[in-house]
Order: C-alpha cells, then structure tokens, then sequence
C-alpha cells in the first residue's frame, strides 16, 4: 500500500514528467491549445505510454540482460514503440472509428514524444530517487507508467485551460506563441516544484 | 558559395532551431540548468546531426520512400548508441550529467527534422554545411541559456563558484522554462528588428533609384 501511495505522488505530482523531468514539451506545447485535444493527446500519450512500458520490460529484463546485448536499448525500445503506435492506429481505426476520430491524429506524433521512451528509459534503471526503492518489478513499472501518463495529462489539463483563457488578451508581438505559453509552463512548474517540498 | 552561406546563416540564425522553430525543447530545458551539460548537449547533437546528416543524404537514393522514418530512426539510434559507449568510456563525468537524455537524442525533432526536411533531398557536401550550422545554432543557444540558468541559479559558471547570490528557482525545471521563453522571445525581437531596419533600408533604396530614372 505504502509503494503504491509512494508511485501515485511521485508520478503524479512531484516527479512529474513535464514539470520536474521536462520530457514530452514538444505535445505539451503543441497540442495545448484547445482543452478538447490536451486531453486526447493526454489519453493518447497514458495509453502508448503503458503499453509499451508492458512490452519492454519483460523484453529488457528476461531478454537483453541475460543475453548481454542491453547497450543496444535505445535501438530496439524506439523500434518496439514505433510498431506498437503503428499497430495501435490500425486497431483503433478498425474497432471504433469515433475514438479513432478523436484519438487518432495524435497516434503518429507520440513515436517522436520523449515521455514515452523516457518512461521506458526510467523504470529499468534506478528509481531510488523517485520512489525509494531501487529497481521496481513489473507489477509496480507498469502502474508507474501508467501513472506518470496520468499526470502528463494532468498538466495538459491545466496548462489548455490556461492558454484558452490566454486567448482573450493581448501579448506584445514577441512574447505571442511559444515565449509566452514557456512562461505560462514555468509558473505551473513553480505550482508543482511546492508539491516536492511538502512529500 | 552563396549557396553554402545561406545554408549556414539559416541554421545559426534565421532558422535557428531552439530559438526561431523550436524543435527539441526536451533536452533543451532539461539541460540548461547547468552550463557544462548545456554545452555537452549542444555538441553531441552538432556530431550526431552531422553524421546522420551526412549518411542520410548518401543513401537518400537507396531508402524507399513508404520505410523512411524507421530507417532514419534506425540510423540516428546506432549513432546515439556510439555516442553513449564514447561518452560512457572517455568523458564519464559529462555522461553522468546527462544520461537520461543521451538516450532522448533519438527522438530529438531537430535531427529527424533536419533529415527529413533537408538531407533526404540534397547533395552530401550541402547536408554535412547544414548538420554543422544547426548544429552549432543549437549548441549556441543552449549554453547561453545554460550561463543564464547557471549564473543566477547557481551563482556559478561551468561548475566554478563565481558569487552567493542566487535565485534557486532558476536552477529547476520552472527557471528553465521562464528562461528558453524570454529568450525566444528577446530573439525574435531581434531578428525582426533587424529585417525591419533591412527593409526600410531597401524600400528607400529603391525609392532613391526610381526618383532618379525619373530625374
């Protein structure tokens, strides 16, 4: 019980992927927009993110350490996220046109999204940062992925409702677009950074 | 030669691509927190963007069109991976700094971007100019942000101890952000400034020249 609180705050609130680890920027900028499409994006990125965090670290753990070839990570994780998006599309096409409607522009991006080779990366190496233990069995790796998708979509959330509220003011000609949205994240990031002094 | 100039100023300035595209934001905010890992990262994406570049644009003729990303993927992954065991063997310490993000590098927009957009249709000799000149935008970029964040969050420059005073919040994610956005920002004032100036300039110019045919 303790492990799973431990894996909730931490995924969710003090390490969380945008604002403590800066990974998955590029969606959280580009996609932020509309509150409609943060959150698909964000559901998009929950589900790739969990997925592909089941089929890699099995593959990780009781293939390419025993074998002695796990240098080669990288390579074989992008090539197994990459396949996985490009599968999931033709499911979700197939099964539920609607979901595919709402969820399906956002499938081809989340290959090139750092959150979800970064949250393969992180569970197979040491955690004791994050969550007090220093290597985490399967069980406990998904739900941490799962997890951290959960609060990447948290902050989407926020920073969407922000930014369509943004829209009805005037910024200076150099601030409009992505300086002032960068500004906008740093003040969510300082709201989050208060999370890590309390837990 | 004109050619290669502009290949050049586009990747150092015009299209700079942290400050004016804003391509590969990831490693770019995690790494300006501190100057020496912002410049360890500026210059492993200026080698692995020129590799690629370059090796890319020698088989833009042999990779079939409908397979392109899974193979520059492919290519730009191995490199990383020599980039990692490199790092890993002879500069531990910069390796230390950054390695969750090394890994990141694969997915970095600027080197897919570059291949996509630039090396899988021109000549090797243009693709190696462009690899450096963004390269070297991006390696610029990030360490003057990275003395930014470093000095006033750190109240240091490359890890030596310069002044006590410090805005702690500028060494997390947070100062980041608010320091990549202000840059962008200041940049782009800059560069429009600078074109503003140019077109008045070529507007008198030309204002000049017809009153004198006129004449």
């Amino acid at each position: 019980m303790g492990m799973l609180i431990a894996i909730i705050l931490s995924a969710v609130l003090t390490n969380n992927f945008i604002t403590y680890q800066t990974l998955g920027v590029c969606p959280f900028l580009g996609v932020s927009k509309k509150t409609s499409s943060a959150v698909g994006m964000g559901l998009a990125v929950t589900v790739v993110m969990t997925l592909a965090t089941l089929i890699t670290y099995p593959i990780y753990t009781y293939v390419m350490v025993p074998l002695h070839f796990d240098f080669l990570e990288i390579i074989f994780f992008i090539f197994i996220i990459a396949s996985l998006v490009q599968i999931l599309e033709l499911i979700v096409k197939k099964v539920s046109p609607s979901l595919y409607k709402a969820m399906g522009v956002y499938l081809p991006l989340i290959t090139t999204n750092c959150a979800v080779l970064g949250v393969t990366k992180i569970v197979i190496g040491d955690m004791s940062d994050f969550v007090g233990v220093a290597s985490l069995n399967m069980g406990w790796a998904i739900l941490y992925a799962l997890f951290a998708g959960i609060g990447f979509t948290l902050v989407m959330i926020i920073m969407s409702g922000i930014r369509e509220k943004l829209n009805y003011y005037k910024t200076p000609k150099a601030l409009a677009g992505f300086p002032i949205a960068m500004v906008t994240a740093s003040f969510i990031c300082m709201a989050f950074y208060v999370f890590s002094l309390i837990v | 030669m004109n050619k290669y100039k502009k290949i050049t100023l586009d990747g150092l300035i015009f299209q700079n691509p942290t400050l004016m595209l804003v391509l590969g934001t990831c490693p770019t905010l995690a790494m300006i927190k501190s100057a020496t890992s912002a410049f360890g990262m500026g210059v492993t994406v200026l080698v692995i963007l020129t590799l690629s570049n370059i090796i890319i644009s020698a088989l833009r003729k042999v990779i079939p069109n409908s397979v392109r990303i899974p193979c520059y993927i492919v290519i730009i992954a191995t490199l990383v991976t020599f980039a990692r065991l490199f790092l890993d063997k002879f500069i531990p310490d910069l390796y230390e700094m950054m390695e969750g993000f090394l890994a990141l590098i694969v997915v970095n927009c600027i080197i897919l971007g570059r291949a996509e957009a630039f090396a899988s249709k021109r000549n090797v000799l243009e693709s190696a100019t462009d690899g450096v000149a963004n390269g070297l935008g991006f390696t610029f970029a990030l360490t003057l942000m990275g003395i930014i964040c470093e000095f006033f969050g750190k109240g240091s420059l490359f890890g030596v101890h310069i002044m006590d005073f410090q805005i702690a919040i500028l060494s997390q994610s947070a100062g980041a952000f608010l320091i990549y956005g202000l840059s962008i920002a200041v940049f782009t004032y800059v560069i429009d400034a600078i074109e503003r100036a140019r077109r008045v300039k070529a507007n008198k110019l030309a204002r000049e020249n017809l009153l004198k045919e006129a004449a």
